[in-house]
């Protein structure tokens, strides 16, 4: 048996209704499940980027990425071990305001690298970018003051090798 | 380009009639009126043919494709007209059959709100289809039907669905059609690497037990003659996947037979002992192959293919050739040595034998007062048809000896359910299958359960005077499960024995011409008479109610583990 992995598909795509469907789709038929999914505009003009994070065997990712693929409005998969990319998730975790203050969430904020983006009347929003562990992390010192509301984004990505996409793009347009 | 101020359901027959698409198939219902409206305004242009339920609209024009190699179209309404086409788009998919399904839909201000007979039929196609697309407004109708045909038939074909809304369909706008040739994210024939050409006639060439494994890439790209051309000048044994079926001549020297779970003998035993496997537009599917572990894992296997997540999907290869497979073959031939390899056919030849004594002799010649036999009755069809005959099967028992005994001579004969196998299927297949070939002797063979899946469709041959035969394997049982209770579950016959209603007065029912055969004696005489009948005609043979198909690979098995008996 192949060993499962941490993969991050990125999908170059059209951006039309329906297509996310589609593609979520081509996992649901394999039964695997999905650990997070972004989808964004891309270095290209009109063309969206999907970025899914899966575990899973090399064998079921390469079948993956091919029936991707084959959807009419793709344009370009990839797929990535995480060394291979620079990727990044972002957290949110809404304070209670009676703590804004307090010297020991101040320290864990500055050492943790995150910032205050917002401050209300009765809370603070606290807004941490980086690895799962770092926010993790965070999250398990915020925990016993309190933390009202957490959130955490789908990973985002950019591969360290180059992505043939723009020139393939170009030549489309010449063919 | 001038442009025409019309309708959007005018639109749809317009569009339908630039791309050449003149024989349909559908079923009405309320979201769909506007589009039937001009049906009968174009009525002299678009034959349309009204089915009994709108899967018999789809399978028609899978039968349609089929034979044709052009694109079928069906149509239905919103709601449960649409669903009921789910079966036949998942049947084309899996098969690469070009359909073009057209549906109604309520209007752009009711989409969301639970409106009569609204379903989200884009989101249950989806998984099933090449492409879809919802239109809710008349001037994106002919974008979206240029865009649907060349999806569907461009590439590996497949099915695709535009869903139109109703008001899309009463709108007026100015129309002009525009053919399309390209969509930017759509590359369908990946360019030929000239290289691999070359590495793969290099190891044919130098290869001692060549193989070559054909499937329906040969007919969807037309490469038939490309096919029989490398056979003869390579000398190489060639076997069939059932949807490649009829590509080959049956009888040419080098066609040895069917593969898989109940293949020939032969090509299945060979499998695992060639030592170059060249497989030809077939996706190594699991009735195919058996245990992939234990597959061919001798041989450099060469793939020919056209569909690029198609490559090491199932068995690892040693050359991918993507390309259109016609072309590629072009380019291959020039460079294959002419050679025979005598000795390692007459390996096939002798297997054969083996096959014809332990099974095929008795299929065709029951002994021991046995009735009539299922492969008996194929063989007769093949004596008056001579070859010539397009065969529609359903699915199960029936259909194995259809695939397995029937004579071809041409391509596009062979028309069955593979991939998905539908029970319910021949019966409108074959409507689609004769409209699109009036000129050839169509007939459906089926079991007495696919029969009565899609009965309701001896309505429309009635109706719009198709002369299909109709051939019914009675055996009194879903033979194909009940060969696996037998074999596998201890003869407990959970649910297959049928208790069968008088299907010659049901045929009678409708005007078709009907008759029982139960003794041998009369089998000759009846397949005749049938098949010289100029109107479509009904033949129900009752067959030997326990036999069994064989050989068989059971599931999960190696191909060296198939059986004989």
């Amino acid at each position: 048996m192949e060993e499962n992995k941490t993969f991050t598909i990125s999908v170059y795509s059209e951006n039309n209704v329906g297509l996310l469907n589609r593609i979520s789709g081509i996992f649901l038929k394999r039964h695997i499940n999905i650990l997070s999914l972004n989808v964004s505009e891309s270095e290209i003009e009109d063309v969206s980027r999907f970025i899914i994070v899966v575990h899973t065997t090399e064998k079921w990712v390469q079948n993956i990425v091919g029936q991707i693929e084959k959807q009419i409005e793709v344009i370009k998969a990839f797929y990535h071990i995480d060394e291979e990319t620079v990727f990044l998730e972002n957290a949110l975790f809404k304070i209670h305001s009676d703590l804004f203050e307090n010297e020991e969430i101040k320290a864990i904020i500055k050492e943790s690298n995150s910032v205050v983006i917002t401050t209300e009347h009765d809370f603070f929003v606290i807004s941490k970018a980086g690895k799962r562990s770092d926010i993790k992390a965070l999250h398990s010192k915020l925990k016993p003051y309190g933390i009202m509301q957490f959130v955490r984004s789908g990973r985002i990505s950019v591969s360290k090798e180059k992505m043939e996409i723009s020139q393939m793009l170009q030549d489309l347009k010449h063919n | 380009m001038e442009t025409i101020r019309i309708s959007g359901a005018e639109a749809v027959i317009r569009c339908l009639l630039e791309e050449g698409a003149d024989l349909i198939y559908g079923y009405p219902g309320g979201a769909i009126m506007p589009v039937y409206d001009e049906l009968y305004k174009f009525r002299d242009k678009l034959n349309h043919t009204l089915v009994r339920h709108e899967q018999g609209a789809i399978h028609a024009a899978q039968g349609f494709a089929r034979a044709t190699g052009k694109v079928g179209v069906a149509i239905a309404t919103s709601g449960p007209g649409a669903t009921n086409l789910v079966t036949g788009i998942a049947d084309a998919q899996i098969d690469s059959t070009p359909i073009v399904c057209i549906t109604g839909q309520v209007a752009k201000h009711l989409l969301g709100s639970d409106a009569f007979q609204e379903t989200d039929i884009i989101g249950i196609s989806t998984p099933v289809t090449k492409w879809n697309i919802q239109v809710t407004e008349a001037r994106d109708i002919p974008a979206a039907i240029a865009k649907a045909f060349y999806i569907a038939r461009s590439g590996r074909p497949g099915p695709v669905l535009v869903d139109i809304t109703k008001n899309a369909q009463v709108e007026e706008f100015d129309f002009k059609y525009e053919k399309c040739t390209s969509v930017r994210s759509y590359t369908p024939v990946p360019k030929l690497n000239i290289e691999k050409i070359k590495e793969a006639a290099q190891v044919i060439n130098s290869a001692q037990k060549p193989f070559i494994v054909f499937g329906q890439g040969v007919i969807l790209s037309e490469a038939e003659t490309e096919l029989k051309t490398l056979v003869e000048k390579s000398g190489i044994p060639a076997a069939w996947t059932i949807l490649g079926l009829s590509a080959l001549p049956t009888d040419h020297p080098l066609n040895v037979g069917m593969l898989g779970m109940h293949g020939n003998y032969a090509p299945n035993l060979m499998t695992n002992e060639c030592d170059v496997l060249i497989a030809l537009g077939m996706r190594f599917d699991d009735r195919v192959t058996g245990n992939l572990n234990t597959y061919a894992k001798q041989a450099k296997v060469i793939h020919f293919e056209i569909d690029p997540a198609e490559i090491d999907k199932n068995v690892k290869t040693e050359i991918a050739v993507l390309a259109d497979l016609k072309e590629a073959l072009t380019e291959l031939i020039p460079l294959i040595e002419t050679k025979k390899h005598d000795e390692w056919h007459n390996g096939f030849k002798e297997k054969a034998v083996i096959e014809y004594d332990a099974v095929i002799k008795e299929e065709l010649n029951p002994t021991n007062g046995k009735g009539i036999s299922m492969g008996e009755t194929i063989e007769m069809i093949n004596k008056h048809s001579k070859g010539d005959a397009i065969i529609v099967s359903d699915v199960g028992q029936h259909q194995m000896f259809a695939c397995r005994y029937s004579k071809f001579n041409s391509t596009k004969s062979n028309v069955t359910s593979g991939g998905l196998g539908t029970m319910g299927f021949a019966l409108p297949a074959a409507i689609g299958a004769k409209m699109g070939q009036p000129n050839k002797e169509v007939v459906a063979v089926i079991g007495d359960g696919g029969f009565q899946m899609n009965i309701q469709e001896l309505g429309t041959i009635f109706q719009s005077k198709v002369p299909v035969k109709i051939v019914v394997l009675n055996n009194q049982f879903l033979g194909m499960v009940r060969q696996w209770q037998e074999l596998f579950y201890d003869y407990r016959y959970a649910s297959t024995e049928m208790i069968n209603p008088n299907f010659v007065a049901i045929a009678e029912g409708y005007y078709i011409k009907a008759k029982q055969v139960a003794k041998r004696e009369d089998l000759d005489k009846a397949v005749e008479e049938m098949l010289v009948s100029k109107d479509s005609y009904f033949l129900e043979v009752i067959v030997e109610k326990e036999n069994n198909v064989f050989p068989m690979i059971p599931t999960g098995a190696s191909v060296t583990d198939i059986r004989l008996s």
